[in-house]
């Protein structure tokens, strides 16, 4: 080998330990920026929302991760539900398919008790079947409210770019810690916040919920 | 709050108040006022329980009130799992084509990270996109980057920088499904090759300063094959990923040689590697078959003797080249700011700006979705303004940056191509080869060292008379 090689070659060994050194650096320079702070997740912010629907089907998932939540504690347990029936559902009241709002039967109506000649009716939500398309959200919306969308993180698979933040309309996608994964309607918490001294569903939702900014 | 309102009350009573009984009643007025206080400081308490419902929640006899519940965050692939996964897919890869140097080992290896990091991790995470999350740590202080991203973008570079681009081989997923389907090749003129290579690194570029400004991860909006490994995805990504499939049959590759903006930082890394694939264990017959079969073109043949004129006229091209560099960028830097608006412009505000503006001007009459939900929260046209405004300067540095960049790399591009290199036999090429060891199978010489064969003269008749004759064969410039 003659010298003019040799120098070449002891150049590009040193190139090649300086870009390795450089790489680990980067690694380790990252690493140790970020330390233990936990990873950001997906989620919707109930109270941006404005129910377009997109969740459904910008997802890039077949059955969208976005799906509804009932929060118990602000729905109205109507009879006349505008989160359950159509317009002209409201009136005649039957469960046939073209009176529903919910394309999948996917929010499940029970009589739970007739008071002072009203009869009220519990609302929950099938989440296996919701499809997350915002009809009854924004049905519920012209009342009280209580049904919202967020991020089911046991399917999420938490993209880069998430497909349907890019096509919300409202910034109501942001990115929070994984720690506490969720979002509620912010006028609610105090509610959750107080039930979660006796009940132990409330204490575990709470559990997961960013209860502030 | 309470107290201001009650000032408001006190002062505004009066007022509505017709003159002769403000005057004649003042216990009247005392009562009214502590009725107000009592009402107010009642209000005060309920703001603090329920928020104003249209419908209260009624208080059922024996049904208490549930609470909905929330999945927990779906613990997959711990991470150190994920990245000694990646490790062993790693070694294997630069095992079996530096070591063991089997092609079928490799194909196998293939079809393996294929169905792992492909179909069953869905393409993610993949190196290619965590250029973009790595880019982002770096210039956003506040972005928690995965430990896995890191990895994964990092261990990747340390091995090409070690054994050449055996990632590419048969660890990647998306280099594996064109891999598998790239059955009947054509070569592409070199021209081209080279042309399009460039390609890849402007999309570099673009991507790193799209994710640097959170104005969007391009590399996992247009990932080809994403739509597949997941089985379903939106129509735009359905038909790119199904272009590139069905280029993929004709021409090796085309993503990885020609988009894949990782594939573009191994290519430079690879030049510099320590041990990298060689097609024959010892002597080259040059038989020329290796450079037939490989299909992404990244064999070359042994150089012709340059003639002292051929070197003075390849001199004087380099001087050219080196003196046209500047040039080329600066020209192309200002080319790049031309380009800010439609840069700017994937910023989803960006694009509200616009629409916004339209609307305020009347010159359009519909309203999207995002400019309703905008006048829904209360922010100002101005503020909208301004921030689309401040976007639209910042990218024209970028821009100018990115066409910087652009003309770099054309410039490092001639500057290389002007290069001569000797080479007495045929060699992968440093860059180009991503290892898939295709060439193995059909170089005579590797045969006989694996005792398929007794001899070269076998598969390659009149080879040994050629070789005596010192001719070597397969002289193609």
């Amino acid at each position: 080998m003659d010298a003019k090689q040799e120098r070449r070659d002891f150049l590009i060994d040193g190139l090649r330990v300086v870009g390795i050194a450089a790489a680990g650096t980067l690694g380790g320079f990252l690493a140790g920026r970020r330390g233990n702070a936990s990873e950001n997740r997906w989620q919707i912010d109930p109270d941006k929302c404005v129910a377009c629907g997109n969740c459904a089907t910008y997802c890039v998932l077949d059955e969208s991760a976005v799906k509804c939540v009932q929060c118990f504690d602000m729905c109205g347990y109507c009879n006349r539900c505008t989160g359950y029936y159509t317009l002209d559902g409201l009136d005649s009241r039957d469960t046939a398919a073209e009176d529903l709002l919910c394309p999948t039967e996917a929010v499940i109506r029970t009589f739970v008790e007739g008071k002072a000649g009203q009869n009220f009716y519990e609302y929950t939500i099938d989440t296996d079947a919701c499809i997350g398309c915002a009809m009854c959200v924004k049905g519920c919306a012209l009342m009280n409210g209580s049904l919202y969308l967020q991020v089911m993180h046991d399917r999420c698979v938490n993209c880069n770019e998430c497909a349907i933040a890019v096509a919300c309309p409202s910034d109501a996608f942001v990115q929070i810690s994984s720690d506490k994964p969720y979002r509620m309607k912010r006028a609610v918490v105090g509610v959750i916040q107080q039930k979660a001294e006796q009940s132990d569903a409330a204490r575990e939702l709470i559990d997961r919920v960013q209860t502030d900014e | 709050m309470n107290k201001l309102v009650l000032t408001s009350r006190t002062t505004g009573t009066p007022a509505r108040q017709p003159a002769h009984r403000r005057a004649g009643v003042p216990v009247l007025q005392a009562g009214l006022l502590c009725v107000f206080i009592i009402v107010l400081a009642g209000s005060a308490v309920a703001d603090e329980g329920l928020p104003e419902l249209k419908f209260p929640v009624p208080e059922f006899s024996d049904h208490p009130i549930p609470t909905a519940s929330v999945p927990d965050v779906d613990g997959e692939v711990g991470t150190v799992w994920d990245i000694a996964i990646l490790l062993v897919f790693l070694s294997l890869a630069s095992y079996f084509t530096l070591v063991s140097r089997s092609r079928r080992d490799v194909l196998l290896l293939t079809i393996a990270s294929l169905i792992w990091f492909g179909f069953w991790r869905q393409g993610c995470v993949c190196p290619i996109g965590a250029t973009q999350n790595i880019a982002l740590a770096i210039f956003d202080s506040t972005y928690v980057v995965p430990l896995t991203v890191v990895a994964f973008f990092i261990l990747p570079l340390v091995f090409t920088l070690c054994f050449g681009r055996t990632f590419c081989a048969s660890v990647c997923p998306l280099g594996a499904m064109q891999e598998l389907i790239a059955v009947r090749t054509v070569a592409v003129p070199r021209w081209l090759d080279h042309s399009l290579g460039l390609v890849a690194y402007i999309y570099l570029g673009a991507a790193v300063i799209f994710a640097a400004t959170r104005t969007g991860f391009i590399i996992c909006r247009y990932d080809p094959f994403i739509p597949f490994f997941r089985l379903g995805g939106n129509t735009d990504m359905l038909i790119f990923g199904s272009s590139i499939l069905v280029i993929g049959l004709f021409v090796g590759r085309p993503y990885c040689r020609y988009l894949c903006p990782y594939g573009a930082i191994l290519r430079v890394l690879s030049c510099f590697s320590k041990w990298r694939l060689s097609i024959p264990p010892d002597t080259c017959v040059n038989c020329q078959l290796c450079e037939d079969v490989c299909p992404y073109g990244a064999i070359h043949p042994p150089t012709v003797m340059q003639s002292t004129g051929n070197r003075k006229k390849g001199k004087q091209q380099l001087g050219m080249a080196l003196l046209a560099a500047p040039v080329v960028i600066a020209l192309i830097a200002c080319l790049g700011t031309m380009i800010a608006v439609p840069l700017a412009q994937w910023h989803p505000e960006s694009r509200l700006a616009e629409q916004v503006r339209l609307e305020e001007q009347g010159v359009t009459e519909s309203t999207t979705d995002a400019s309703d939900a905008f006048r829904g929260t209360g922010r100002s046209v101005e503020d909208l303004y301004a921030a689309a405004i401040g976007r639209r300067s910042r990218f024209v540095k970028l821009g100018a940056l990115l066409g910087a960049w652009t003309g770099i790399v054309i410039g490092i591009k001639l500057i290389y191509l002007s290069l001569r290199r000797r080479r007495d036999d045929y060699q992968a090429d440093r860059a180009g080869c991503v290892s898939c060891g295709r060439c193995y199978w059909y170089c005579p010489v590797e045969k006989v060292r694996l005792g398929l064969i007794a001899d070269i003269s076998e598969v390659v008749p009149g080879i040994e008379l050629a070789q005596k004759e010192g001719f070597p064969l397969g002289e193609s410039e």
